[in-house]
């Protein structure tokens, strides 16, 4: 058994224990204004064929330019995922021919990737921490797409997306389960939203997996795989594994063999069905791409992107547990998005770490999580949360309280301080005024306060009078305490 | 002047006339419009645009007579079809690109219309450039205005950039443009009779030009004389940053080099070119050369090339090897031909099938099969090694010379249909050429005598890389030598 097998990720099946073998091809876009060797837009949703260049429709006689701001986007990447940048790589061609494919061929990296060996930290809410090995990340093209739903007799093709810069991120078989799977893909979206060089968006296609499942005895040598092209969400992902490895172990169990295919997801039916054998796997005939001189890059260039790289969520939420005292679930959710950790940070910045990520992670999470609001749109800024925590700070008010101004200020709007001051939630901190709500309310409460005497316990029914008379603006603190002097208990 | 004057006219000479208002450039480009119009026997035209020519003309006159003007300032020339021209047919003489026009005019022709030249119209070629006798072209072979002395058979003007050739040697153009992947400008140049320089790989622009072998296609200009043509090559060179393999480097006035002569160079003389079955005559041009070099102060040098042999079939390995992979994008979907079908794949096939002779095919079935899983290492990367090889070899030789003489074709134009059909035959035309695109160097193919059949033949200098000056310093003092050269006798022109 190797290191990385855990009892709790084998399979059962009729015939005994099965574990999966899962890599991960992750095909990101590049954020960048134009595309990869053209200067058309990659803006996404234009009207078919507005963001096409000569370039990207192949016509005669026309060359790719490499654009650099891709090639630092990659490098940057490349960095984040502690991997190794290749000062020296090669644009190939990779031939085959389709329709939404104008040239006959993909530009891509075969033999000399931009970006070698790396590892990803995936943790998983059970606590587990497994490291995914990343065997190399290159660029290549997109391809445009194929309409078929506009004629009757013919498909139409749009080109936008032709030549649009791709990240191919590929993982070394170092995954073992559906759940690590889809934490690896989460882990990469996170790392590449924050360093800003994919936008992560899988609706809109800036994100999707080629999936590939093989499953074997604990311990045993590898077994064939099988790989799942072009899945489009974390949970299909998830799906997609889980009915693959079923699948092949259902055939070895039966006393089959596993045919090295290519498959596809049916988001529809969850299932995986044969795209093409490998004896049909095409010849791609790849080879250096002669328009393209070898990509030679400067230390230079690679280490002024390295030096503004932002700090990443590995190192964020060490530093949360080591620094914040924030519990390593806190920080996991915190560090997850870039905008929430964003957010937090703002809410933090000056303030009592802790009970900032309190604040955040349930009040703030909570209601944007019902309300199905991304945090960038929330309605209450960081600021006025920040001001919220600090008025709590500053004894202005209760925590039960701050959470009606937090549903004032979603609801309303406006500064927290100032909510406070117009709607007379200030806290009762003056201990004549309190002092009289506990003298009407024992007054009012003869029996009850034979029984508190009784069982000390009951002071939480005074304190809850007194609240109410004052309209929860007393101090809770100072309440309990006169309530106690008073009772003798 | 008379019309058919102006047509004798070298680049030169119709610059300082032109200058000197001797006549209007209208003038000149209607005499070469005349000219092309009666010699529709040499089928060097695919697309004479007289409207365009007269368009510019008058424009240019226009600012000839304001004083202003360009360095090719009126000076009409042909453009070979495979250079994209804006709003004018380009087909790279093959079917598949059917009517196609293109939205944009190449790099190289537009830097010639910058400084002021008059476009004619497009010349013919081998489809997609391949071939060496201008024979696979749709529209038919251009025919070479020279004939073998008591004959009427209709013989090549070499290939691919035959049109330009022919149009050239018989006064249809002042000088046309070329490309030249594995000989395509010196092969035709030296079998017509006239000047054709292939520049550094990187020194022109192929940005616009159709695609044939990307790490060895070359743009260059074909020409009646060594100046012409280093006035030419000028004006079509550019470091373009929107082809990665243009050179940025500057460019010298090369015209200031004819002339200054070979005293103090070093010449190479490869031993390896001496090739079997190179025509005794071709053997005695080569030393002729060297005879007219020495005497005119250079020193002669025997170097050694050794991998010149493996050149040749390197290179046809690598060409069709990227071409295979260039012509994929004529797939009948977004211009050109479509053979429509009932699906893609069908329409694909048919498309092709209809749209690409029988010369272009063969090397995309090659070049599919030298790249295929497999075959890879054992050919295509074998073939790059080869190539470093031929590098390495100019490398050491231009330690110890300043030029290399060659002769440029083992032989003398040959007859349509004499060659066609056995394409190795074919292939041994660019067995001196070759070698210069695989190590990226400049060549040069002048007119330095004739066969025993009168017709022209060339010798080949190749330089160090950017170093084209050379080039034009000692070509200049072939040309001064061999006597200026004739202009074949007229037999093409259909009265008026």
């Amino acid at each position: 058994m190797d290191a990385k097998t855990e009892k709790s990720n084998l399979i059962e099946g009729a015939t005994g224990a099965w574990e999966m073998v899962i890599g991960l091809e992750v095909h990101a876009q590049v954020s960048s204004e134009s595309k990869l060797f053209s200067g058309a837009s990659t803006e996404f949703g234009g009207e078919p064929n507005s963001h096409v260049s000569l370039v990207d429709a192949a016509m005669p006689g026309m060359l790719p330019v490499i654009n650099e701001g891709c090639i630092a986007q990659a490098i940057r990447t490349g960095l984040g995922l502690k991997a190794q940048i290749n000062l020296t790589s090669v644009f190939d061609r990779k031939n085959y021919f389709y329709p939404d494919l104008p040239q006959g061929y993909q530009i891509s990296q075969f033999k000399d990737p931009i970006v070698g060996e790396g590892e990803v930290i995936v943790d998983l809410l059970s606590g587990e921490r497994v490291i995914v090995g990343i065997e190399r990340l290159h660029l290549e093209q997109d391809a445009g797409k194929s309409l078929h739903d506009q004629h009757p007799q013919f498909s139409y093709v749009d080109l936008n997306r032709s030549g649009v810069a791709l990240m191919e991120i590929v993982s070394r078989p170092d995954i073992r389960s559906s759940e690590q799977a889809r934490a690896y893909v989460s882990k990469v979206r996170t790392i590449l939203r924050y360093l800003g060089t994919c936008d992560g968006n899988m609706e809109e296609g800036s994100l999707r997996a080629d999936v590939n499942v093989s499953v074997r005895r604990p311990g045993e040598e590898l077994g064939t795989r099988c790989e799942i092209k072009n899945v489009n969400s974390i949970r299909f992902i998830g799906q997609a594994i889980e009915y693959e490895a079923r699948r092949q172990i259902e055939i070895l169990e039966d006393g089959g063999k596993i045919d090295q295919q290519t498959r596809l997801f049916d988001a529809k039916t969850g299932e995986t069905r044969a795209m093409r054998s490998k004896e049909e796997a095409h010849d791609y005939r790849y080879f250096p791409d002669p328009d393209l001189l070898p990509l030679e890059l400067s230390q230079e260039f690679v280490d002024g992107i390295a030096a503004s790289l932002p700090e990443l969520p590995d190192e964020k939420r060490a530093r949360f547990i080591a620094d914040y005292g924030l519990t390593p679930y806190d920080a996991d959710v915190l560090v997850a998005e870039r905008e929430s950790v964003d957010y937090f940070e703002a809410v933090a910045k000056g303030r009592d770490a802790k009970q900032a990520a309190n604040w955040v992670i349930n009040e703030l999470f909570g209601r944007l999580n019902k309300e199905g609001v991304n945090v960038v749109d929330s309605p209450v800024s960081a600021d006025q949360l920040g001001s919220i925590v600090d008025l709590i700070k500053a004894n202005t008010i209760s925590g039960k309280i701050a959470k009606d101004v937090f549903d004032i200020a979603w609801t309303e709007g406006g500064d927290p301080a100032e909510i406070v001051e117009a709607r007379g939630l200030k806290q009762v901190t003056d201990t004549g005024a309190i002092k009289k709500a506990v003298d009407d309310v024992i007054a009012a409460n003869p029996e009850k306060v034979e029984q508190a005497k009784e069982k000390p316990a009951m002071v939480g029914w005074f304190v809850g009078q007194v609240m109410k008379a004052t309209q929860g603006k007393a101090s809770p603190q100072a309440v309990n305490e006169l309530l106690k002097a008073k009772l003798g208990i | 002047m008379s019309p058919t004057k102006l047509t004798d006219l070298t680049i030169a000479e119709a610059r300082d006339g032109l200058r000197a208002k001797s006549f209007s450039v209208q003038e000149l480009a209607k005499a070469h419009l005349d000219a092309i119009e009666t010699a529709a026997a040499l089928n060097a035209y695919v697309l004479p645009t007289p409207e365009r020519a007269l368009e510019m003309a008058k424009a240019s006159d226009a600012r000839l007579g304001k004083g202003e003007g360009g360095a090719l300032e009126g000076i009409p020339l042909g453009i070979k079809d495979l250079f994209c021209t804006k709003d004018v047919r380009t087909t790279a003489c093959s079917h598949i690109l059917g009517e196609f026009t293109p939205t944009y005019e190449s790099t190289v022709s537009a830097n010639l219309w910058a400084e002021g030249a008059v476009m004619l119209g497009k010349l013919n070629n081998d489809e997609f450039a391949m071939g060496s006798s201008n024979e696979t072209s749709f529209f038919g072979p251009a025919i070479n205005p020279w004939r073998r002395e008591g004959s009427d058979a209709k013989l090549v003007p070499g290939g691919s950039s035959g049109g330009s050739s022919s149009a050239v040697a018989a006064h249809l153009c002042m000088g046309a443009t070329a490309t030249d992947t594995g000989g395509s400008i010196r092969q035709p140049a030296a079998i017509t009779g006239t000047v054709g320089i292939k520049p550094t790989y990187g020194r022109c622009s192929r940005w616009g030009i159709v695609a044939f072998a990307s790490s060895l296609d070359q743009a260059g200009p074909i020409t009646r004389t060594v100046r012409d043509a280093a006035i030419m090559l000028k004006n079509m060179s550019s470091y373009d940053p929107k082809d990665t393999t243009s050179a940025d480097v500057p460019v010298p006035d090369f015209e200031a080099a004819v002339g200054q002569g070979v005293k103090g160079l070093t010449i190479g003389i490869p031993k390896e070119y001496r090739v079997p079955g190179m025509a005794p005559e071709v053997e005695a041009l080569w030393q002729q050369g060297i005879a007219w070099l020495k005497d005119a102060g250079a020193e002669i040098k025997e170097v050694s090339l050794p991998h010149t042999k493996y050149a040749l079939p390197a290179y046809y390995i690598v060409a069709p090897a990227e071409a295979s992979s260039n012509l994929a994008r004529y797939d009948g979907v977004r211009y050109g031909l479509r053979e429509p079908c009932a699906d893609v794949t069908s329409m694909y096939e048919n498309t092709r099938e209809a749209g690409f002779g029988a010369e272009v095919k063969r090397r995309i079935l090659i070049g599919t099969y030298v790249l295929s899983a497999g075959y890879y290492d054992a050919y295509y990367l074998k073939a790059q090694k080869v190539r470093t090889l031929i590098k390495q070899d100019f490398d050491q030789a231009f330690e110890g010379v300043d030029a290399i003489l060659t002769p440029t074709t083992p032989g003398p134009a040959f007859a349509i249909g004499e060659k066609s059909g056995d394409p190795l035959d074919m292939y041994l035309n660019d067995i001196f050429t070759v070698t210069v695109n695989m190590a990226g160097l400049p060549g040069i193919s002048v007119p330095a005598g004739s066969s025993s059949e009168c017709t022209p033949l060339g010798l080949q200098l190749i330089g160090r890389a950017f170093d084209e000056e050379t080039l034009f310093r000692a070509g200049q003092v072939i040309e001064d030598a061999a006597g200026p050269s004739a202009k074949p006798a007229d037999w093409w022109s259909e009265a008026k």
